[in-house]
C-alpha cells in the first residue's frame, strides 16, 4: 500500500534483565539497611531512654531514678522501659523515695501538636513544671512556652483531686487575669500555644492524676529497689 | 590518568582533576547557581548546626550513591536506570536516617522530615544520571565530594546568617548578650527568602568582577 506509513517498533527487549537488575538493587539496598539497623537499634534505644530520663529529671526535680508503670483498666502497673499505651514514669531520688510522676500530654499548638512531658507531685498535689518533647511553634513567638520566665511561674500549679476526680478544671487566662492557683496566665502574643499547654495538661490530668492518687502505694512498693528503676 | 582526543586534536582529561572536585564549590554551585534542592536548604538553614547537619547528611548520601551508582553503571539497563537510582538512593538515605537518631536526637528531632526528603532532592537525582553514571567510580566520587561541600558550604553560610540575626548566636553561642533584640523573622520561612536572595546577589556580584578582571587581563595580554 504507498499511502500507508510504515510504524517501526522499538526492538523489543526481554524483561528479566530488568526485574534481574532492579531485584538485585533491591536486595543488596535490604541487606545493607538491615546492617546498618541492627548497629544502631541499640544505641538509637539508649539515646531515647536518655531522654525521656533527662526530661524527668527536669520535671521532678531531685529524681535520679525513675520507674515506668502502664494505665490498665483504672490501675497501675509496673512495665519496661518499652512499655506501650498509657504510661506513667514515678522518679525516685537516692534513697528510693517517691518525688513524683512524669506523664506525656499533648494538645494542638499553632502550627502543629506539642508534645510535653509533666511533672506531679502527688503529696503537694501540685504540677511542678513540663517540658517540650516536641513542637513546631513559631520561633519567638510561640516557642516562648519554654522560656518565658512569667509563663514558667505558673508552676508549680494546683491539680487537687478531690473525690475521685479533678477539684478544678486548669485553664489559661488572659494576660495578666489569673486569679487562681489552678489557672495558667498567658503569654501576650502567643495565646493559642499558651492555651494549647493548658488544655494538654488538663486532658492529661483529668484522666491520670485520680488513678496516681488512688494507687500511690503501688508507686512506693514498685521504687527502684525493686529491679525496675534505671539512673 | 587517561586522555582522550578532543576537536581540533586537542587532548582532553578524563582523569581526577582539580576542576573535576572544585565544580560544585563555585562554578556549578548546586544552591548558588544551580538553585537545586531549595525546600531543605529553606527550611533547616535557621541555624547553623542544622544546616551543617543537612549539609554533611546530604553529601554523605551524594557520595555514597554517586559511588555505587558508578560501580553499577555497566549493568543497570537504561530503561529502569532512574528507578534503580533511586532504589539506591533510598537506601543512603535510610540510612542516614538512622545514623543521625544514633549520632544525636534533638538534632534529629530539629531536621524533621527533612533528612527523610533528602530522598527527593533533586541536586542527588541529577547527580546520579548526569555524572555519576557515565564516570568513573573515583570521578563520581570526588565530583559528588566537591558537590556535597558546596552544598554544605551554602547552606551553612544561610544558616550562620539567619541564625546570628535572629538569635543572636552562633553554633548556639551566644554573641551579643542580653541587650540585643533578635531578629525573629530572620529564623522564620521569610528570612530564609530574604537571606538566600542577598546571598545570591553578593555571589553573581563577586562573580561579574571576575569575569571582568579576567576579560581585562586577556585583553592586555593581546593587545601587548
Amino acid at each position: 500500500m504507498s499511502g500507508s506509513r510504515e510504524i517501526r517498533h522499538a526492538p523489543r527487549t526481554s524483561p528479566w534483565p530488568l526485574i534481574a537488575t532492579l531485584g538485585g538493587v533491591a536486595m543488596l539496598s535490604g541487606l545493607l539497611v538491615v546492617a546498618v539497623y541492627q548497629f544502631t537499634r541499640p544505641i538509637i534505644a539508649e539515646n531515647q531512654r536518655r531522654a525521656v530520663a533527662r526530661a524527668i529529671g527536669k520535671v521532678i526535680p531531685g529524681a535520679v531514678a525513675n520507674r515506668a508503670f502502664r494505665l490498665e483498666n483504672g490501675r497501675l502497673v509496673p512495665a519496661g522501659p518499652k512499655a506501650r499505651g498509657e504510661v506513667i514514669y514515678a522518679g525516685y531520688d537516692a534513697r528510693g523515695r517517691l518525688l513524683g510522676i512524669a506523664a506525656k500530654a499533648g494538645a494542638q499548638g499553632y502550627a502543629d501538636m506539642i508534645h510535653m512531658l509533666y511533672g506531679y507531685d502527688p503529696v503537694s498535689q501540685r504540677i511542678l513544671g513540663f517540658e517540650v518533647l516536641k513542637m513546631a511553634e513559631t520561633p519567638g513567638l510561640g516557642d516562648k512556652i519554654t522560656t518565658d520566665e512569667g509563663f514558667l511561674a505558673n508552676f508549680p500549679l494546683d491539680a487537687t483531686v478531690e473525690g475521685g476526680k479533678l477539684k478544678h478544671e486548669i485553664v489559661t487566662v488572659k494576660h495578666g487575669r489569673k486569679r487562681n492557683p489552678w489557672e495558667i496566665d498567658a503569654i501576650s502574643g502567643a495565646t493559642i500555644s499558651s492555651r494549647a499547654v493548658g488544655k494538654a495538661l488538663n486532658a492529661s490530668a483529668r484522666r491520670l492524676l485520680p488513678v496516681v492518687r488512688s494507687q500511690l502505694d503501688v508507686l512506693r512498693r514498685n521504687g527502684p529497689g525493686t529491679g525496675g528503676g534505671k539512673r | 590518568m587517561t586522555t582522550v582526543t578532543g576537536q581540533g586534536g586537542r587532548k582532553k582529561e578524563e582523569g581526577i582533576t582539580w576542576e573535576v572536585f572544585a565544580q560544585g564549590l563555585w562554578r556549578d554551585n548546586p544552591v548558588l547557581v544551580m538553585l537545586l534542592g531549595l525546600c531543605p536548604v529553606l527550611a533547616v538553614s535557621n541555624s547553623a548546626i542544622n544546616a551543617l547537619a543537612m549539609g554533611l547528611a546530604t553529601t554523605f548520601v551524594l557520595v555514597s550513591s554517586g559511588a555505587l551508582v558508578s560501580l553499577l553503571r555497566h549493568l543497570i539497563p537504561k530503561q529502569v536506570r532512574i528507578a534503580t537510582y533511586i532504589v539506591i538512593i533510598a537506601t543512603f538515605v535510610t540510612i542516614v536516617d538512622y545514623l543521625i537518631q544514633a549520632i544525636s536526637l534533638d538534632l534529629y528531632n530539629a531536621l524533621g522530615a527533612f533528612i527523610q526528603l533528602i530522598v527527593v532532592n533533586c541536586i542527588i537525582l541529577g547527580r546520579a544520571e548526569a555524572y555519576a553514571s557515565r564516570n568513573t567510580l573515583g570521578r563520581a566520587v570526588v565530583n559528588a565530594t566537591g558537590m556535597g561541600i558546596g552544598f554544605t558550604l551554602a547552606l551553612l553560610a544561610l544558616g550562620s546568617i539567619r541564625e546570628i540575626l535572629g538569635a543572636g548566636s552562633l553554633f548556639g553561642i551566644d554573641l551579643f548578650g542580653k541587650g540585643f533584640e533578635p531578629w525573629v523573622v530572620m529564623i522564620m520561612p521569610p528570612g530564609g527568602f530574604i537571606v538566600l536572595s542577598l546571598l545570591l546577589v553578593a555571589f553573581n556580584w563577586i562573580n561579574q568582577r571576575l569575569d571582568k578582571r579576567i576579560e581585562q587581563s586577556e585583553g592586555c595580554g593581546h593587545g601587548s
